[in-house]
């Protein structure tokens, strides 16, 4: 009853919560450092040091009146926000906070589920979210939006054969497509795969700020030249919904990459004998820090590049990075069958 | 008896989205349909023990292909009746007459399974490797080896056939 119920649903809760506070506070955090590195203070109002205003932005955002324009597809305008929150949350259900442990005599795995199709199940529940950007600017039946989300669909498409490709030659790596596999293949073989794949790794994170739409690639939402983009004319708390959907997909990202490249719940040297102190540290805390520091890279990131014009994305996805992933699978495929 | 409800139930859904997509009005409505559709077959995999399929399915056909038969509808403004462009009558008996000729060939099917038993698959128990994706990718190597290149092949020929559309002068 416990290990078979009560365990699973504590665990599904503490996902879900800790996800949606995380791209909460991720809002407040991409304030802060973007300020930081401007030179501004950032919120700094509500509470000390503006820690609060997730809290006043929530508020603000569900008392806003909810406009649905007369000409726009009401049932597609509807669900649109709905699509693509729901794919950025489920995909959470197969990522390895850690191993197995014990929690007062009970084993408990500190991850919802581990299916042997995991990482397949993560990328074809991402593909499913395009649809929300794309519905969204379709039912708006605005020049704008539509204009944006033809863009976005165009640029997620292009970018999930690269980054699936670089996946596939994790996948040969480690021979599984089991998350939790993954992570144990990287300590069996005493090594990160950042290090035995850094182009993967390379393409991965540029393909990774692409299909989350970040800058520099967030041209589905160009202010410059689309008014906001996919969400002009949502209001309240439905554009809240495509704003959370999008933070919570750069967490998502940041797991993956921390679970395929980085070692997941592993620490530094997870091998080396002599730094076992480092183990007083729990494991989940040690995922916790590599997804951060992607995070914040994230936010590096936009803090520091501009926007690449359309074509220049197009050309790095379709000319680079393609061809790049598709020889890194090549090599790692004739280097794998040599070295077996 | 489950699995029997749970197969009746998703097989409903698929023939009703299935029929709702041909006969929605809104073309951008009815591709959402045919997203839904392939969704719940996704799920008859997953409940046929092949999650590995089912994944593919959602990845394949409902995150890649359907995106494109969006991206072409939202292109290419529908809005307008058909009926103005085109002869009603021969349409229907067209798809009257593929209709009918899909049916023979099921009834076909279906008489010559059941006068002519077919040969008992191998089971996955004799395979070398064990889990559904090992499994999958074995049998594709090995005993399905011709079809899997033609296959290819096909994707390569249209692949050649896109880039000559597109581009008239190499």
């Amino acid at each position: 009853m416990i290990d078979n119920f009560v365990i699973p649903l504590v665990k599904i809760l503490v996902v879900l919560n800790a996800t949606l506070v995380g791209v909460t506070y991720m809002v407040l955090l991409e304030r802060k450092v973007i300020a930081w590195a401007q030179s501004r203070l950032g919120p700094m109002r509500v509470g000390p040091y503006g820690v609060l205003q997730p809290v006043a932005d929530a508020v603000k955002l569900m008392i806003k009146e909810d406009i649905t324009p007369v000409r726009a597809d009401k049932w597609v305008f509807t669900a649109a926000p709905i699509i693509s929150m729901v794919p950025a949350l489920i995909v959470y259900a197969v990522i390895p906070f850690g191993p197995t442990v014990s929690i007062f005599g009970h084993p408990v795995s500190l991850f919802v589920t581990d299916v042997n199709i995991g990482l397949l199940y993560i990328v074809s529940v991402a593909s499913v979210g395009v649809y929300g950007i794309i519905l969204a600017g379709y039912a708006s039946n605005s020049k704008y939006p539509l204009l944006a989300s033809l863009r976005a669909s165009a640029q997620l498409i292009s970018y999930e054969v690269a980054v699936t490709l670089t996946l596939v030659s994790i996948i040969l790596m480690a021979g599984s497509l089991s998350m939790v596999s993954i992570v144990n293949a990287q300590y069996n073989q005493h090594v990160w795969y950042a290090f035995v794949q850094p182009f993967a790794f390379g393409i991965f994170v540029i393909g990774g700020l692409a299909e989350t739409n970040r800058a520099p690639f967030d041209m589905p939402e160009a202010e410059q030249e689309l008014t906001g983009g996919f969400h002009t004319e949502y209001s309240g708390m439905r554009f809240a919904l495509f704003f959370l959907a999008e933070y919570a997909n750069m967490i998502v990202v940041s797991s993956v990459a921390t679970t395929l490249f980085l070692g997941g719940w592993l620490r530094p040297f997870p091998n080396v004998a002599a730094l076992h102190f480092l183990d007083l540290i729990p494991s989940w805390t040690w995922f916790l820090i590599k997804s951060f520091l992607f995070l914040y890279f994230f936010i590096w990131i936009r803090a520091t590049l501009p926007r690449y014009r359309y074509d220049q994305l197009m050309r790095l996805g379709w000319k680079v990075l393609i061809p790049f992933a598709i020889a890194n699978l090549v090599v790692t495929g004739i280097l794998k069958v040599l070295l077996a | 008896m489950a699995e029997a409800i749970a197969f009746y139930t998703l097989a409903a859904f698929i023939l009703g989205f299935a029929v709702l997509v041909v006969a929605t009005k809104d073309t951008v409505h009815s591709v959402l349909f045919l997203v839904l559709d392939f969704l719940f077959v996704a799920a008859l995999y997953v409940l046929l023990h092949a999650p590995f399929l089912a994944a593919i399915q959602v990845l394949v056909y409902a995150g890649g292909i359907v995106v494109l038969y969006l991206f072409v509808v939202m292109l290419v403004n529908l809005k307008r009746p058909p009926e103005a462009h085109s002869d009603t009558q021969r349409r229907t008996k067209l798809g009257f007459g593929l209709a009918a000729a899909v049916l023979a060939e099921l009834a076909a099917i279906a008489a010559y399974g059941s006068a002519v038993p077919a040969a008992p698959i191998a089971s996955s128990a004799a395979l070398p490797v064990t889990g559904n994706t090992e499994q999958v990718g074995w049998m594709l190597y090995t005993s399905y080896l011709i079809p899997f290149e033609i296959a290819s092949m096909l994707l390569l020929v249209a692949m050649i056939g896109a880039i000559v559309l597109a581009k008239r002068e190499l």
